[in-house]
Formats: C-alpha cells, sequence, structure tokens
C-alpha cells in the first residue's frame, strides 16, 4: 500500500490531487464520490453579486480551450449559508477561493470566510487590482508583499497565494508571498490570450480577451512551479494543463507537493479519482512506498541561479 | 440540491446520477440531406435516468482531421430502455459533428449525462402543443415519447425549408400525434400562418401546454400566445458549454425573473427553460 499523503504546510491531505478553482462545484458530486479527492477547492468568490462576462465565454483553441468567465458569484452570504455546508459531509478538507478589487475588499473577505468548515483559503492574486491599472496584484512583487500582507492579517486559517504567469518576475513575486506570510503557492493561473474568428473578424470570447488552460499551458505552468520550489520554502501546488497521471508525476518531481487538475475534468469528469488510482500504481510499480519521495526530485545538477530563474528564453 | 439542504442531512451521501461511458454504435448515418441518425447501444440503468429534453455531453473523436477538444452537448432523440438503445439525430455543422459522422458501427463513442433538466408535463395538461424548426425537432422527439406513454394528446406542429427536410413526421404520427407540417416552399411556414394554426387550436380543442425549440420568431408568437391565453409553455435552449455539469458558468443565457434579469445555466438549469422567462437573441 502506498503512502498517498502530502502535507501542505499544517494542512495534510489524503493524496495530492485536488479540482482546480472554477472547474468544480457541488455538481461534480453526481458524477462520483467527492471524498476521493485530496481537498476540494471552490470557485472564486467576490463578497458581492457579480453576474460575469458575457457570452461566449468559453471557445477552443487546438489542444486546449480559453475563457473569460468573469467571476460571477453571489456574494460571500450565499457561500456561507448555503455551500460551505454542503462540504461539510465530506472528511476531504475544503479550500475557499476567494478575490477582491482593492486589497482591503479582499481582506474583509479573506477574515468573512474564515469560518468552521473551511480549512484553507485559497487567494486569487491573479485578478485585476483596480487600484494599480487593472493589473493582477501578482504581476509585481510589491503589489504581491501588499495584499498579501493584508490578508495574513485578515486570517488565521492557512493562506494560498496562487500565482498568474502573466508575470516576468516569478521568482520575485513568489518570494514576496512568502515573505509576507503565504503558507503555500498554487502555481499557476491561466494565461491570457487571445482567439479570432477569421470569417466574422470578431473575437472569439465576449470579452475579446481570456485565459488559456489545458495541455497548453502545461510547460510554462511547470516552469513556474519549478522555479517557485527553487525561490522559496513553502509548498508548491502545481496547476496549469495537468490530465494524466505524467504529467501529476512532472509536477511533483519539479518539486511541487500537490497539483490541482482543472480543464481535464471537462473532458474527463472521471479524471481526478483515474489519476488517483493511476498514480498509487505507478509508485508502487517504481518500488516507492510514499509519493513523497518523488517530491522535488528533480536531477538538475545544482544549475546557476541564473538559468534556473530566467524568464526569456536562452 | 443546495436549496434542499437542511442541517440534518449535511453527511447523507450523494449518489452519482450522471454516467461516463463507452457506448458501442449500431449505427451512424444519414437520414436525409442534411442530418444524420446515431444509435448508441446503452445500459438501462442509464436509459431509465433520461427525461425528454435531457442531453449528453459527446467526447467526440479525433478522426478525419477533426481535433475536436471539449466535449459537444447533443440533446437525446429517442431513449429505449427495453431495447437498450439511446438514438441522437445531429447536423454536420462543425469540427465535432464531422468528427461523429467519421464513427461508424462496431466503433464507441464516450458519453457523459444524462445532464440537465428535462422536459415537464403536469398532471392537468391534456393537450399539449409542441411548435418547432429544423433540428429543434430532435429535442422535442422524446416529448412525443413521453406524451404518448402518459396517454395526453399531442400536436406536433412541424416547420422547415421544404418538404424533404421535414423530420420525425413519421415518428410523430407513429406515437398518435397529430401533425401540421408548415414549409417556406409551400410558403405556410410565415409567423401569420402558425399564428392562426394555433389559435385555432385553441378555440376549437383547447391548449394546455406549448413546447418549442430552435426558433427566435417562433419564441416570440409563442410568449404573445401564452400571455394573452394564459397558456404555460416551456423552451429548450442551446448554448456553447465546457463542462455540461455547472461548474463553469461558460454556457450562462439570461431570463426575466420578476423585476430583473439573471443569468442562469443552459446545462444546469436548463436546458428546458420556462417559456415567458426566455429572453429572445
Amino acid at each position: 500500500m502506498v503512502d498517498l499523503t502530502v502535507d501542505v504546510g499544517s494542512l495534510r491531505l489524503k493524496n495530492p490531487i485536488m479540482p482546480a478553482s472554477g472547474t468544480f462545484s457541488e455538481d461534480l458530486a453526481d458524477v462520483f464520490d467527492l471524498d476521493l479527492l485530496g481537498a476540494h477547492v471552490t470557485k472564486t468568490i467576490t463578497r458581492g453579486w457579480r453576474d460575469g462576462n458575457p457570452t461566449p465565454r468559453v471557445c477552443e483553441v487546438s489542444g486546449s480551450m480559453l475563457n473569460s468567465i468573469g467571476i460571477p458569484s453571489k456574494g460571500v452570504g450565499y457561500f456561507i449559508e448555503r455551500v460551505i455546508p454542503f462540504y461539510k459531509r465530506y472528511e476531504t478538507p475544503l479550500v475557499v477561493s476567494i478575490s477582491g478589487n482593492t486589497a482591503d475588499e479582499f481582506a474583509t473577505l479573506c477574515s468573512e470566510v474564515s469560518v468552521d468548515g473551511v480549512a484553507a483559503i485559497e487567494v486569487n492574486i491573479s485578478c485585476p487590482n483596480i487600484e494599480e491599472d487593472g493589473k493582477a496584484f501578482a504581476i509585481r512583487p510589491s503589489s504581491t508583499f501588499d495584499v498579501m500582507t493584508k490578508l495574513r492579517k485578515a486570517t488565521h486559517l492557512p493562506l494560498w497565494a496562487k500565482l498568474t504567469p502573466n508575470t516576468g518576475e516569478t521568482p520575485e513575486v513568489a518570494r514576496a508571498a512568502e515573505d509576507a506570510g503565504a503558507d503555500a503557492l498554487v502555481v499557476a493561473n491561466t494565461i491570457l490570450a487571445m482567439a479570432i474568428d477569421i470569417n466574422t473578424r470578431r473575437p472569439k470570447l465576449g470579452n475579446l480577451m481570456g485565459g488559456l488552460s489545458g495541455p497548453s499551458l502545461k510547460p510554462i505552468a511547470l516552469r513556474m512551479a519549478y522555479q517557485c520550489a527553487r525561490a522559496t520554502k513553502i509548498p508548491v501546488i502545481g496547476c496549469g494543463g495537468i490530465s494524466s497521471v505524467e504529467d501529476v508525476l512532472e509536477f511533483l518531481i519539479a518539486g511541487a507537493t500537490a497539483v490541482q487538475v482543472g480543464t481535464a475534468t471537462f473532458i474527463n469528469p472521471l479524471a481526478m479519482p483515474r489519476i488517483i488510482d493511476e498514480l498509487a500504481a505507478w509508485l508502487a510499480r517504481h518500488g516507492y512506498s510514499s509519493v513523497k519521495d518523488v517530491i522535488g526530485s528533480v536531477i538538475d545538477d545544482e544549475q546557476k541561479a541564473g538559468v534556473v530563474f530566467m524568464e526569456a528564453a536562452p | 440540491m443546495n436549496a434542499a439542504l437542511k442541517l440534518g442531512d449535511v453527511r447523507e451521501a450523494i449518489k452519482p446520477v450522471v454516467f461516463e461511458r463507452d457506448l458501442q454504435i449500431i449505427s451512424n448515418v444519414q437520414v436525409n440531406g442534411e442530418y444524420r441518425q446515431m444509435v448508441l447501444k446503452a445500459p438501462r440503468e442509464m436509459l431509465e435516468q433520461c427525461r425528454a429534453g435531457q442531453f449528453f455531453h459527446l467526447l467526440c473523436p479525433q478522426l478525419g482531421g477533426e481535433n475536436p477538444y471539449l466535449r459537444r452537448p447533443m440533446s437525446i432523440y429517442g431513449f429505449y430502455p427495453d431495447k437498450g438503445e439511446m438514438h441522437f439525430l445531429y447536423k454536420v455543422t462543425g469540427e465535432g459533428t464531422r468528427a461523429l459522422a467519421h464513427l461508424g458501427a462496431g466503433d464507441t463513442l464516450n458519453v457523459l449525462g444524462p445532464l440537465g433538466r428535462g422536459f415537464t408535463i403536469a398532471d392537468n395538461w391534456q393537450h399539449l402543443v409542441l411548435v418547432a424548426r429544423g433540428v429543434g425537432l430532435a429535442t422535442l422527439a422524446p416529448l412525443a415519447l413521453e406524451a404518448n406513454r402518459l396517454g395526453r394528446k399531442l400536436t406536433a406542429i412541424c416547420s422547415a425549408r421544404s418538404d424533404d427536410v421535414l423530420m420525425s413526421v413519421h415518428y410523430f404520427r407513429s406515437l398518435g400525434a397529430n401533425v401540421v407540417t408548415v414549409t417556406d416552399a409551400e410558403g405556410t411556414s410565415s409567423i401569420e400562418n402558425l399564428e392562426a394554426i394555433i389559435e385555432g387550436l385553441i378555440a376549437e380543442e383547447g391548449v394546455d401546454a406549448f413546447y418549442t425549440c430552435g426558433s427566435n420568431r417562433i419564441l416570440r408568437l409563442l410568449q404573445r400566445i401564452g400571455e394573452k391565453h394564459e397558456i404555460p409553455g416551456e423552451i429548450a435552449l442551446e448554448q456553447q458549454m465546457a463542462c455540461g455539469l455547472g461548474m463553469c458558468h461558460c454556457c450562462v443565457r439570461p431570463f426575466r425573473k420578476e423585476d430583473r434579469v439573471v443569468n442562469l445555466r443552459v446545462c444546469r438549469e436548463g436546458p428546458v427553460f420556462d417559456m415567458q422567462e426566455a429572453m429572445p437573441w
């Protein structure tokens, strides 16, 4: 029997597989027993009501997809009254994803969702900060440090910072989050992208641009997860295009402690439970007694920091 | 599901009701100039869950140079627990349906479903009238099966460009429905003529509910007639989808709820909606 448990800071997970925010909800309980998962991660909520973006909100690109949903939210009251109680039937820890337009609004929400039934808070600092020209908090180390400092003061629960690939300063942003008290890094969100219908000449998304997710994103997210694992001492949770057990292993070897599966669930709703089974089987087949033995086992021959942390292709 | 949740049942397990299965194709053939029908061998427990108006999310194959990535939603055309068969009727329009057309007898197709909320037939609705155009008829076909099973009277008004694409007419007749066909070729498909036909049905036989799918003009007409005569109705709607289960919020459409407009998910709150709450597109 292979030990699949991992520790994300103080939080022990029965296995390293969890959903990515926005690709999971109570609705998936119609397909399989959600207690099989290592953690439950809810879709990002905001404090108040948000309608979300105009349709089309999704389009397909070669082997991947773009989305621009716009964080529709029923607000924090509905979430606390209706969503959190739903998850209390499960043993699996609940991770709540939140977002805010300003650092103060973000911190207020962080404090409001620090309630019984919530095991950790994932802060989606990849969302636009309206106080900084709409640039996401996690694009710059300084705005990352400022918002994470306020969020840290707002809760006693573990704080996971979800980073964005739309930055040229991944290691610096990761260190800023760590310095401000983040307990873990989720690496990463979707990358800003676009698609145009050549016949109508209109962008394929109602919001013109949106986030790329799926297999095309994976090498970028893997590179970032590796950099973040090298740059910080806090656990990294890999996220981006993970669709198979091989993808999971790649992230674990790069230094991720756990992973999030997102878009793959849209294609195969049973992707997560299948990957958990296949991970146990792969580890057993290769003689490992614990998944922890694989984490960070990348053989990179201690390359110079200048190479590991480069932000441009050589 | 959430709305019904009370403190007392928080530990209650949720039984999975949506199946993800590889089904074997019995046949997949062209039925007329524009449409193809696919017949799949399906397990009874899956077919017994199906309701008219629901859909399946199909993992279209990467075949014939087509590389669809996301699943494609498709309404159920027919489901037969006794025969162990599920039927889909589709028009080849894009990458997903082009890929589906490459499948043949003996191949497998991965399906997810049944999904969404289907049509309702209230206990006191005796005369049902469905009005549909084109491939919208595929979505309404299982309603005829259900009306037949419940012993309700059904009138099917089928609109199409010309006679040779009038689908499902034999199917509706075989289930005892009264079928009225209108076509562009004969000049009988105008909204004015449809209105006269429907007003005639209301005056002569009485109508308890309307059902439709696929046409903005027909929706507007039925909303107007329904409001005037206080006859309820339902419409099946489409939208681009990603997950099909309600998780991603991609497939929303606007609906009138009391004084405000709200976005609802076609995959979860629909694809069948109250006709008066639907908004023409």
